[in-house]
């Protein structure tokens, strides 16, 4: 499993009930299904990913998220995850908003703009960023609100959200020293763990 | 007329029919001592008796579900595109089962039946009957065939409200339910559809207060009305304007009421070839079953609170184009799935059809079906192992 996907695994409260969005082919909720016996749904829209849930027996709801989350109650969900997507979205703040409404907490990952490769080929190279990470140009990305790891730490505060927790990957490594205590030039992936 | 069945044909298939003589008390108060249902089935039933899937049809729908009665058929049965061999619901590894409703047209006892206790055609003296009494039926015909627990029930529009009704009423008796194009409850906006059908038919001078066979006529003009009004709601403003746009029968307008457009044309044809297959009496009846049905009425409209009792895993399908049973509608049951804790998905497919969509093979929605069976199927044989060991 992905390192990211491995942490929230970790973070999940047994038997809690989740709300994934963009939850692709419901790699995260097949296994918290499966380990922590949580009543999981996933929220997405690619026709592909929603029949390869149905296929592997996850829970998945067709659902524009641009249209918002105004078909579920406040505080519906004891969690509302959503891994690699905010950035897509045209107001992740409002998103947020409403992750926050709908779940009495939330989980999100995001690619760290902040990364130091990410740097040199912007600083150095003069380029937006293609990895195989980041694996779009400027002009096709879904990526449209790019952010960094203290960017998001800005957001929270300034929206008096709490972090719970957060934590930082780089590729499949994690829990090292100089990710932990640099992560906003050492995270390819940040997670942060937050409620209101 | 098939020149040879296709290979994921179910085939030629023979209808039976089933003897009821224990008095059925229906949502009217009254009761039907004695009863018919027609049914066909396809596939073989498994030792365990547990790989039955139901079919519920719809409006205008009937037992022949698929394959064909003789050689000399001009089509196969009416979701023929999902039932057979290899094919969504698949009679190699399911036996699948579909009945006429009670109050159909196609066999099973309905207006058109002879009502034993005044030896006459039973006529508008017919009950109306419900969706609750149509899944009281279907349970009882699952008892004679021996059948405790359906591995899935399955049906579109109005045959998506029996499966909801399976689902609230007899938990325990599927471990699946495909609810297709369908609503929690019909809207306003579908009621008033219906009363003009209704309407189109008792004002038909033929109809004679229900009672047109005792008189040997038939409200044809009625009946085709109704059925080009419903014609048309079933189909989307894009399909029906690709379909036939302003093409015209002749180069010049015609400046009278004649057939000018080929949707005039279309329409009327329809019209009149539904009178020569379906009963004026079945179709208020039917009409009817679908005003009344709303299951979250007896919880002050809360159907989370409704659906609370059920037990199996539920697939939710609608199509983009359809406004006689909009996404919107299906989405209303997911919600409140979701909100009662069920395991339930949901594919909103891209369909240009309207809701007509649900009886087309659309390869999207095929998928959806097939992989959420390929599921329900998984689950039968895990379960039958354990049940081995």
């Amino acid at each position: 499993m992905r390192a990211d996907l491995d942490i929230i695994n970790e973070w999940v409260q047994p038997k809690s009930r989740v709300l994934d969005l963009g939850c692709g082919e419901g790699e995260l909720l097949s296994h918290i299904i499966g380990s922590k016996e949580v009543q999981g749904y996933g929220l997405e829209i690619d026709a592909a990913h929603i029949n390869q849930c149905i296929e592997s027996g996850v829970p998945v709801l067709e659902h524009d998220l641009d249209k918002g989350l105004g078909n579920f109650d406040n505080e519906s969900f004891d969690l509302v995850v959503m891994t690699h997507a905010l950035q897509q979205f045209r107001r992740p703040d409002l998103l947020l908003d409403e992750m926050l409404r709908v779940g009495k907490e939330c989980i999100i990952t995001f690619p760290n703009f902040g990364h130091w490769r990410n740097r040199i080929h912007l600083g150095l190279k003069g380029h937006m960023p293609v990895s195989e990470f980041l694996p779009y140009n400027w002009y096709d990305t879904p990526n449209i609100h790019f952010c960094t790891f203290k960017d998001f730490e800005h957001l929270c505060q300034e929206k008096g959200i709490k972090i719970l927790r957060s934590a930082a990957v780089d590729g499949q490594l994690r829990d090292r020293w100089w990710i932990k205590a640099m992560p906003n030039l050492f995270s390819e992936t940040a997670i942060f763990h937050v409620s209101r | 007329m098939p020149d040879k069945i296709p290979a994921d044909s179910v085939g030629i298939v023979t209808p039976q029919v089933a003897h009821f003589d224990q008095a059925l008390s229906l949502s009217c108060g009254l009761e039907l001592t004695q009863y018919d249902l027609i049914y066909e089935t396809y596939g073989t039933l498994n030792a365990e008796r547990s790989n039955a899937i139901l079919i519920c049809h719809a409006l205008s729908g009937d037992h022949h579900a698929a394959g064909f009665h003789s050689m000399d058929d001009k089509k196969p049965g009416w979701w023929d595109s999902a039932i057979g061999p290899g094919k969504a619901i698949d009679t190699s590894r399911f036996f699948v089962i579909c009945l006429n409703n009670l109050g159909g047209c196609g066999g099973s006892t309905g207006p058109t039946s002879m009502n034993s206790e005044t030896g006459k055609v039973w006529g508008a003296d017919f009950p109306i009957v419900t969706v609750e009494d149509w899944v009281e039926s279907q349970a009882r015909l699952a008892d004679t065939l021996a059948i405790d627990t359906f591995t899935a029930i399955v049906g579109g529009s109005l045959g998506g409200m029996q499966v909801l009704q399976w689902s609230i009423r007899y938990p325990e008796r599927l471990k699946s339910a495909v609810i297709i194009a369908s609503a929690p409850k019909l809207s306003t906006q579908n009621i008033a559809f219906n009363e003009v059908a209704r309407q189109s038919i008792s004002r038909d001078p033929e109809f004679h207060q229900g009672d047109y066979q005792a008189q040997q006529t038939l409200p044809k003009n009625g009946l085709g009305l109704a059925r080009m009004l419903g014609h048309i709601t079933y189909l989307s403003t894009d399909s029906l304007g690709e379909k036939f746009g302003r093409t015209m029968r002749h180069e010049e307008y015609q400046y009278n009421y004649d057939i000018d457009f080929e949707v005039e044309s279309y329409l009327r044809y329809q019209g009149e070839a539904f009178t020569k297959r379906f009963d004026a009496n079945t179709y208020m009846l039917m009409t009817k079953a679908l005003d009344y049905f709303d299951p979250a009425a007896k919880a002050d409209g809360d159907l989370a609170k409704v659906l609370a009792v059920a037990k199996c895993d539920f697939l939710l399908v609608s199509f983009s184009t359809d406004w006689r049973f909009s996404p919107e509608r299906s989405e209303e049951i997911v919600d409140a799935l979701v909100k009662a804790g069920k395991h339930v998905s949901y594919a909103k497919v891209e369909a240009s059809q309207g809701h007509d969509a649900f009886l087309f093979p659309l390869p999207r929605y095929m998928a959806a079906l097939t992989g959420f069976l390929n599921r329900t199927h998984k689950n039968l044989l895990s379960h039958n192992s354990k049940e081995a060991k």
